[in-house]
């Protein structure tokens, strides 16, 4: 039977992972993810969970460390955040070229500087391009779904690529929800006994692994992780159906909330979701035709889905907790990427707030509505919007 | 090519061969010799995970592949913390790991990969007691990029970067004593060894394999190409590197100094020997050579203190 209870997503992603069965943990500890790791260190040290946990002397190692476990043939499993996450760059980029489908749990904080550790999603948003899946959670249940979802993508053999799931600092990480926690025998059958699909340094059988590539290879081994990442779209569709039919929790890469007869939709990413549903359901309650959505899936970018949205908009508007510096946000830039040569498509601008720890306020909501109502009027507007800024210590 | 018997009996090292013709390495290159030694102690059950640097290429580029064993290609700085993964993996599988029949597991690093920027992920191997072997080639710079200065260049020599010049000339710092910072982790076993003595760095590896926990070799492996000497020299200068104490060859054991070489009942052959076969050290003065004289008679005394041998 599954368990009803209460946890903070750090403990819901340590629960996903100790269910995962993962062999090896190489972790680090950093605020706000430090209790993910510490968690699945009690787990071994009480038997619960049979796997090797590495205490490693830094990010950089960490994420080093279960790309050779992973490379070996065992599953694996991280923890880390904001500079810990900016650490690991470069062995991103390797993990995602070696097809090691490594899982990493990200309490999403900012980064330095200044010293700040609350949450945006500076941190994840910045690895976009290392080739790694990205999933963002809204509350602690789903931290803990879209961890298992991961595995069982990340190990499909038309995908083999790594995945990160992001929850909101503090927002998440530190604040006590209902969690349902699956059946161990019910995630065993989800995911299987571990098998890995990708090359592997068999000690009977030598391989070489991450070799030097000329030219005239280069490109077509990063290729395969183009389309590694085109396959993932189809991949996690079918899981997040199997996911369901399993535990009866429904997910979709780009979800919808009174989006039918919307104006104006407001999308966004992780528990600032939660905010925006109910900050809709005010304005319905006014009579303002908006509407909501979310992306669980960042990477691969659900186009397809976000073409789909558009048609049904006026003016699409994104609230984002990072920074592309002198363009905007990132959503803002894979939006117009998606939309830049459909026929009609919707008004887009971008909303930058909430970064450091900032709260997200109905006031803020408010400012983004007037002026996509502003928009709507054909009056000027500006399309990246910076929203809560305090003007007078600026 | 089959050996016969009879001569097999007659070979001080392993007539196997794990690293074959064919590969990239420059003429005189003692890294390509060293890593073929690894082979020939370990085997082909050996996994060798080598970070950027010459070995890299000497390897093979794709589709070419040089070694008869598993090879893990990783970023500069990784090697301890992937070593760290790949052992925490094979014994989570419930393979041996090191030891009589265990798989091993090998760190194949050149100086600026351990030395610098290296050296955190090293001490984290060296502290947690992992079950695998660490070995450091040192050909004394970082040669793959272009023949740079590393921490462990020694002092007056040149490299691209420094080269000379009126304000800076050639390097004036002394070699970083890697070897000791890895002691310091108080390992089970640490060692150095040459490529000019096979059967003494053959013996190591065997020990190295034997004793459970985390092993270090620093193997001393000239550069012609980034030391400037003829490339039929190599064998003889790492000879003199050790007959003159510049790179002393011995084992750390259970918290025990041994030295193996050169004898510590003579005075060592001056360093001049060892310098004069290399175009790097040309342009040092009569007192860079004392100053270097001086730092080679001083960690050598210190050695042989450590060592338990008064003179």
């Amino acid at each position: 039977m599954p368990i009803r209870t209460v946890m903070k997503a750090n403990e819901a992603a340590a629960w996903a992972a100790k269910l995962a069965k993962p062999k090896v943990i190489a972790a680090f500890p950093i605020t706000p993810s430090t209790l993910v790791p510490e968690k699945i260190s009690e787990f071994v040290a009480n038997g619960e969970l049979d796997a090797e946990f590495i205490k490693v002397e830094s990010e950089h190692s960490a994420i080093s460390a279960c790309v050779g476990a992973s490379a070996a043939g065992v599953r694996t499993f991280t923890a880390t955040a904001s500079q810990g996450l900016a650490l690991m760059h470069e062995v991103l980029f390797i993990a995602a070229g070696m097809r090691l489908p490594i899982v990493v749990a990200v309490g999403n904080r900012s980064l330095s500087a200044p010293i700040n550790i609350w949450n945006d999603w500076q941190d994840s948003i910045s690895q976009r391009d290392t080739g790694w899946m990205q999933f963002y959670a809204e509350n602690n249940q789903e931290a803990l779904d879209l961890i298992l979802i991961a595995f069982k993508v990340a190990e499909d053999e038309r995908v083999l690529l790594p995945a990160m799931i992001g929850f909101d600092a503090f927002i998440l990480t530190h604040t006590v929800e209902p969690v349902e926690i699956p059946d161990q025998e019910a995630v065993d059958e989800f995911l299987g006994e571990y098998e890995p699909k990708h090359a592997y340094l068999d000690p009977a059988k030598p391989i070489t692994q991450g070799t030097l590539a000329f030219p005239a290879h280069y490109m077509e081994a990063r290729y395969t992780v183009w389309e590694a990442n085109e396959n993932a779209k189809k991949v996690i569709d079918e899981v997040f159906e199997e996911f369901e039919k399993r535990f009866g929790r429904k997910y979709s890469k780009v979800e919808e909330y009174r989006t039918d007869d919307a104006e104006i939709v407001l999308v966004t990413m992780g528990s600032l979701a939660g905010t925006v549903k109910e900050y809709v359901d005010h304005l319905r309650e006014k009579g303002v035709k908006v509407g909501a959505a979310k992306l669980t899936v960042y990477r691969p970018f659900p186009a397809e889905e976000v073409r789909k949205l558009a048609k049904k908009a006026k003016v699409i508007a994104l609230l984002e907790k990072n920074v592309t510096f002198s363009v905007g946000g990132a959503l803002f830039q894979d939006f117009s990427r998606a939309l830049v040569n459909q026929k009609e498509k919707p008004i887009l601008i971008d909303f930058i707030l909430g970064l450091g720890g900032r709260d997200v306020t109905f006031g803020n909501l408010d400012e983004v509505v007037g002026i996509a109502q502003k928009a709507i009027a054909g009056e000027e507007f500006d399309e990246v919007n910076w929203i809560g800024l305090r003007k007078e210590i600026l | 090519m089959e050996i016969p018997e009879s001569v097999k009996k007659r070979l001080t090292l392993p007539a196997e061969e794990h690293f074959y013709a064919g590969h990239t390495a420059c003429q005189g290159c003692g890294a390509s010799l060293g890593l073929r030694y690894v082979l020939k102690a370990y085997g082909r059950k050996t996994i060798v995970v080598i970070p950027a640097c010459c070995s890299t290429i000497i390897a093979g580029a794709w589709p070419y592949n040089t070694l008869d064993a598993n090879l893990f290609h990783t970023a500069f700085e990784t090697t301890g913390a992937v070593m760290s993964g790949i052992e925490a993996a094979l014994k989570a599988m419930g393979y041996k790991v090191k030891g009589e029949d265990g798989v091993m597991v090998v760190g194949w690093a050149g100086d600026g990969g351990t030395a610098d920027i290296g050296l955190q992920a090293l001490s984290g191997f060296l502290e947690r007691g992992h079950d695998a072997v660490y070995i450091m080639y040192d050909n004394e710079a970082y040669m793959n990029t272009g023949i740079q200065r590393s921490g462990s260049t020694p002092y007056g020599a040149w490299t691209t970067n420094t080269p000379g010049g009126k304000r800076h000339f050639l390097e004036k710092r002394h070699k970083k004593k890697v070897i000791d910072i890895v002691i310091a982790h108080e390992v089970p076993y640490a060692a150095t060894a040459s490529v000019a003595y096979p059967e003494d760095f053959i013996r190591k590896l065997r020990k190295a394999k034997e004793i459970p926990g985390p092993s270090f070799i620093q193997l001393f492996s000239p550069c012609p190409t980034g030391w400037r000497s003829p490339t039929d020299k190599s064998i003889e200068i790492a000879r003199l590197a050790v007959q003159t104490a510049y790179f002393p060859l011995f084992e750390y054991e259970n918290g025990k100094y041994r030295i193996n070489m050169p004898s510590t009942r003579k005075e060592p052959k001056p360093i001049e020997e060892f310098l004069k076969l290399q175009g790097r050290f040309k342009y040092m003065t009569k007192e860079d050579v004392e100053i270097l004289q001086r730092w080679v008679n001083h960690e050598w005394e210190k050695l042989k203190k450590l060592a338990g041998v008064f003179g």
